[in-house]
């Protein structure tokens, strides 16, 4: 069956995210107080035909590690529906 | 004489400055569709500036998978010589030929300006023609420049000297140098061997005095001497 999985990718923590940055920033002057540690990352939906719920984790963990996420930067976290 | 391709990626943008670079240098240009799966008789590869595919996902990151990239990348692990120019850097490092990451400008901005690196390193494929410790100043024009990898990873690149080209104070100023926020100021690396290179300003885009200025124009100079010697065939 076909799954819905969502993957968010984040920049890594300690690594400066001026993203980020410019939308706390942008926060600020609208006037929302006590926002901080601010970070922008990516969400990206896919749907992925597996036999199971973990084997579509399985295949977004090996798109993450080859192509959605940088290891050098990025950490990434995915959820799998149903 | 020496032969280099120039890859063109869909988005690629600096290959034409890059072919004529070659050509007034002395070396034989030819462009390199991104579709092929050979560079044919080229003996060397470079990689363009540019936006391919868009930036989509980070900069390189769809580059490096483009149907070409197979084979230069058996070059570059034969020894032969491949170098990437701005999002050709970037690309490299997707596709680990070289280490760490690009990331956006700390500054928030685009920079598109001049800069002064210092060539740290002469025995690389493109840098012999400079001499060690030489400031030059040449054009930087990129959104993602910021070069970032682990401790370890830049405390080996210092030490085994694989830092080419490192960002410098501009004489006179006390002006932002680094225009990108990079780590430790570096502007460019190279693999263990010196013949993959990949660095973010642009020589391409001052070669010639009849645009202002030839600053650029020894990377070119210094890759068809190095080639033509076979050094790194």
């Amino acid at each position: 069956m076909t799954f819905r999985v969502h993957v968010r990718v984040i920049p890594r923590a300690g690594l400066l995210d001026p993203q980020g940055q410019a939308v706390e920033h942008a926060l600020g002057v609208l006037g929302f107080a006590g926002v901080s540690e601010v970070r922008v990352g990516k969400a990206i939906e896919l749907g992925v035909d597996a036999p199971n719920a973990a084997a579509a984790e399985a295949t977004a963990r090996a798109m993450c590690e080859r192509l959605l996420a940088n290891p050098v930067t990025e950490d990434f976290v995915i959820a799998v529906e149903g | 004489m020496a032969r280099i391709a120039v890859v063109r990626f869909p988005g690629s943008n600096c290959e034409t400055e890059t072919l004529a670079a070659i050509t007034r240098a002395g070396g034989q240009a030819t462009l390199l569709d991104y579709r092929e799966t050979s560079i044919g008789h080229a003996d060397a590869v470079i990689l363009p500036g540019g936006f391919s595919y868009g930036d989509y996902l980070r900069s390189g990151a769809i580059a490096r998978f483009a149907p070409i990239m197979d084979a230069v990348r058996a070059h570059a692990e034969a020894g032969g010589g491949v170098i990437g120019i701005c999002n050709g850097f970037q690309i490299l490092c997707e596709a680990h030929l070289l280490p760490g990451a690009l990331l956006p400008n700390a500054p928030r901005r685009f920079a598109a300006r001049p800069v002064d690196v210092r060539i740290e390193r002469t025995d690389t494929i493109c840098t012999g023609d400079y001499t060690a410790g030489e400031v030059i100043r040449i054009p930087v024009a990129h959104g993602e420049g910021r070069y970032t990898a682990d401790a370890a990873t830049l405390d080996a690149l210092e030490a085994e000297g694989r830092v080419v080209l490192r960002y410098v104070p501009v004489a006179g100023t006390d002006l932002p140098f680094n225009p990108n926020g990079a780590d430790r100021d570096i502007a460019g690396i190279c693999n263990a061997t010196g013949t993959v290179v990949g660095f973010m300003p642009h020589p391409e885009r001052l070669a010639d005095d009849a645009i202002g200025g030839d600053a650029g124009h020894r990377f070119f100079t210094s890759l068809v001497s190095r080639l033509a010697a076979g050094a790194a065939a």
